[in-house]
């Protein structure tokens, strides 16, 4: 089922673990070079970590262990996306990292479907697309509902 | 900038007088011949119609100036201030409230019915003299005899008007050398008991009241009344208005509370490397922006704290009301309304202090009846008080009504299952049985409260405010709730410490004292951990344990004491590093709630480390020293 609006989506590509994952680029605010990270015990797995934005206080969340991969140890192509999750007053800043961030790009409408319920390796709850471009396959991931 | 819609601005202003109009209504009650509060109501009554009719507020306008008209029989003396019309008035006060908020909205019907009780009221009431005393000081200019006046005259029309007494005020006269028949250098006070209004008086003086200093005033009758309530008239109410201030927007107040919180991040950043630099100029003026930082920092914050008597204002009207409701005799008296909090936390503290007032007049104070069959006066009191306790605010709620009834809540508890038959709970543990979600001994529930779901809210909205709420009582005598809360939210000194590879902060309002943790001790299994703190049991946690930490254990391991009231608990860390000057940092919802933690902050190398949450941690070690009693 094709995606109803017209207007082509504006998304920040990235790498993990030798996939393409996407995020609409409204909801990144920037793009860091991995720093210290402070843990957090008693925190959920897959956000365990805190890192210090500008003097702000922001969790880190690895997508990996929410989408159901392995955890990896990270590279020297590693960074840290920071991206807006959640609506209005419930807006908040997570860190997200990623194996390598490629490019901010535009997705056709008509190159983005809905999630199919089979055939999909990841959890198919955080995703809101699955866009089309050459031979690549793009996992547009819905942020809000991974942070809800 | 906001100012310049008309709109906007006489809603602020509109706000400011309301509350001070509220204020007024009812210090008149008690005090209801206090000429100066007429004035005052009736001076507020009408800038509100006028600055309405000139914002666009018409129908604010015109029902004030109905209010307006009916209040000026009480300003001339022709009426006299009842409670009923105070309680009237206040309901019109409302009124105005809900013109201004909702101009279009608002049904006038309420307001009608209002005006219509209003002038019943003061109809009658215009025809009964009533005899008051007034104060009169008369200073007449210097040629008022050269002009023609004769003051023994004017001495003379008073008295007509009432039996008097006259003091003549001689400081003016001059020695003889300087002395002139014709200037009149002598004043009077007067006191003139009579049941002509006002304005009989104000015509004595009629020719000569633009060039003198006549002053009227009637004498306070709260002196005569025992009345606790006396106590709020007898406050001069200039007394706040006198002090120099500005309106700040309170996103100005909190953007410039962020960017010291920043510069002291910063600070101490440059504070880490001026301390490894051997350059001496680098350190003095480390050292001088360390002075400047904090002082900084003092004066931002000293700039959001607030009188709590901001907030003890907004109880009175709802004390009134509230004993009107339920047919008894509340006063409330406050004290230490002076005493300043961060203005976030007056915010937080409404709620729960509306709801624990609720209590202590719907569940404490008896009726008249009750009291006076208990040999306790027919009115009930209510006491506020708030206090500076080292770093903490102590603001405690008392009432003199029936106290809290143990054997019914023992009762209750064991109905609930929440008390073991048989078991001999502490006053502590009993009194904190109120704070189960659902727990209430009420026979019936009111409209008010009753249905058990307020007080654990209240204890909530306290320990999110990182405070913490005690509850003392005497059957028959009374019950007396104490909250403690920090002083500020923002910015507090910590205590860093290091457990394994992580570093924490612990308040250090909360930390007692640090001792080593013998090794003897640590070699012990956990269901002994306890240590010997001059003669007393302490428990310990291992934070080790509780983060579990994967790094090495350290050989000498410190134990950092942590309280709050009566709780004690030993933290077991790896390495106390230091004081550290913690700007608090919110966890995002993803964090908050983890108990363990109740913020972050970021260190001086720029790292996040987490803020310890004591009180999490105390019922921790408590909920161990009970299984240990339990066990033994």
């Amino acid at each position: 089922m094709a995606v109803a609006n017209a207007e082509p989506l504006c998304v920040l590509t990235f790498d993990l673990q030798g996939e393409i994952f996407a995020i609409e680029a409204t909801r990144v605010r920037e793009i860091l070079d991995p720093g210290p990270v402070t843990e957090v015990p008693g925190a959920a797995d897959f956000v365990d970590r805190l890192i210090n934005v500008r003097g702000r206080v922001v969790p880190l969340a690895d997508l990996r262990l929410r989408l159901g991969m392995e955890p990896r140890p990270p590279t020297v192509d590693s960074r840290f996306v920071v991206v807006e999750a959640g609506d209005g007053p419930d807006a908040i800043a997570v860190g997200v990292c990623a194996d390598k961030v490629y490019e901010v790009t535009e997705l056709n409408a008509s190159a983005l479907e809905e999630t199919p319920r089979i055939g999909v390796r990841w959890r198919p709850e955080y995703i809101r697309w699955i866009g089309k471009r050459g031979a690549d396959f793009i996992v547009v991931l819905d942020i809000d509902r991974i942070f809800a | 900038m906001s100012g310049s819609d008309p709109t906007h601005t006489y809603r602020q202003e509109a706000a400011d007088l309301l509350e001070q109009l509220e204020s007024d209504l009812l210090s008149l009650e008690g005090a209801p011949g206090n000429q100066d509060l007429v004035d005052g109501i009736f001076r507020a009554l009408h800038t509100i119609k006028g600055s309405g009719a000139m914002c666009g507020f018409e129908r604010v306008a015109a029902f004030t100036h109905h209010l307006e008209t009916a209040f000026d029989t009480v300003r001339k003396g022709h009426a006299v201030a009842t409670p009923e019309l105070i309680a009237l008035t206040l309901a019109a006060r409302d009124h105005i409230g809900h013109l201004i908020e909702q101009p279009d909205t608002t049904n006038d019907a309420a307001g009608i019915a209002i005006l219509a009780e209003l002038s019943g009221l003061l109809m009658p009431a215009a025809a009964a003299p009533v005899a008051t005393t007034w104060r009169l000081r008369i200073r007449l200019p210097r040629d008022a005899m050269a002009t023609g006046t004769n003051p023994l005259l004017l001495l003379d029309e008073l008295r007509e008007l009432g039996p008097c007494t006259i003091v003549a005020d001689t400081d003016a006269i001059p020695p003889l050398e300087e002395l002139k028949p014709t200037d009149c250098y002598v004043g009077w006070d007067v006191t003139l008991t009579t049941d002509r209004p006002r304005s009989a008086i104000e015509q004595v003086f009629l020719f000569v009241q633009d060039d003198s200093e006549i002053q009227i005033a009637p004498l306070d009758e709260a002196v005569a009344s025992a009345a606790p309530a006396a106590a709020p008239a007898a406050t001069p109410r200039g007394e706040v208005r006198a002090i120099d201030s500005i309106r700040v927007s309170a996103t100005c107040l909190d953007a410039l509370m962020d960017r010291v919180g920043e510069l002291v991040i910063a600070q101490s950043r440059l504070k880490q490397i001026a301390s490894a630099s051997s350059d001496m100029q680098v350190k003095s003026a480390a050292e001088d922006i360390e002075r400047l930082a904090l002082e900084l920092r003092d004066t931002t914050m000293g700039a959001r704290m607030v009188p709590i008597g901001q907030l003890f204002g907004r109880f009175r009207r709802l004390v009134h009301d509230l004993a009107r409701d339920l047919n008894k005799e509340i006063a409330v008296v406050f004290s230490g309304e002076e005493t300043e909090l961060d203005k976030t936390l007056i915010e937080h503290l409404a709620d729960p202090l509306i709801h624990l007032i609720r209590n202590c007049a719907d569940h404490g104070i008896e009726s008249p009846e009750q009291r006076a069959a208990a040999g306790k006066p027919a009115q009930g009191r209510i006491t506020l008080a708030a206090r500076h306790l080292g770093h903490e605010v102590l603001i405690s709620i008392s009432d003199d009504g029936r106290g809290l009834d143990r054997a019914r809540i023992r009762q209750r508890g064991e109905e609930q299952g929440l008390l073991a038959a048989g078991a001999t709970p502490s006053e502590a543990e009993l009194f904190g049985l109120l704070f189960q979600p659902g727990f209430s001994t009420a026979r019936e529930v009111s409209s008010l409260s009753g249905r058990g779901v307020g007080l654990d809210v209240v204890r909530r909205a306290i320990m999110g405010l990182r405070g913490s709420i005690d509850i003392a009582s005497k059957a028959g005598h009374g019950t007396e709730i104490t909250l403690r809360l920090p002083l500020t939210l923002a910015i507090i000194d910590g205590l860093l410490v290091r457990v394994g590879g992580g570093r924490y902060v612990i308040p250090l309002s909360a930390v007692e004292e640090c001792v080593e943790l013998d090794a003897a001790e640590d070699a012990r299994t956990r269901g002994r951990s306890f240590l010997n703190i001059r003669g007393s049991l302490v428990p310990y946690l291992r934070l080790r344990e509780i983060f579990a930490t994967k790094a090495p254990l350290d050989p000498y391991q410190k134990v950092v004491i942590v309280s709050a009231g009566d709780l004690r608990v030993g933290l077991v860390v790896d390495q106390v590093i230091g004081n550290h000057q913690t700007v608090i940092k919110s966890l995002s919802r993803l964090h908050a709630s983890l108990g363990t933690f109740s913020g972050a902050t970021i260190l001086g190398d720029g790292t996040v480390a987490l803020i310890l949450e004591v009180s999490h941690l105390l019922a921790v070690g408590q909920g161990r020293e009970e299984r240990f009693k339990a066990a033994s």
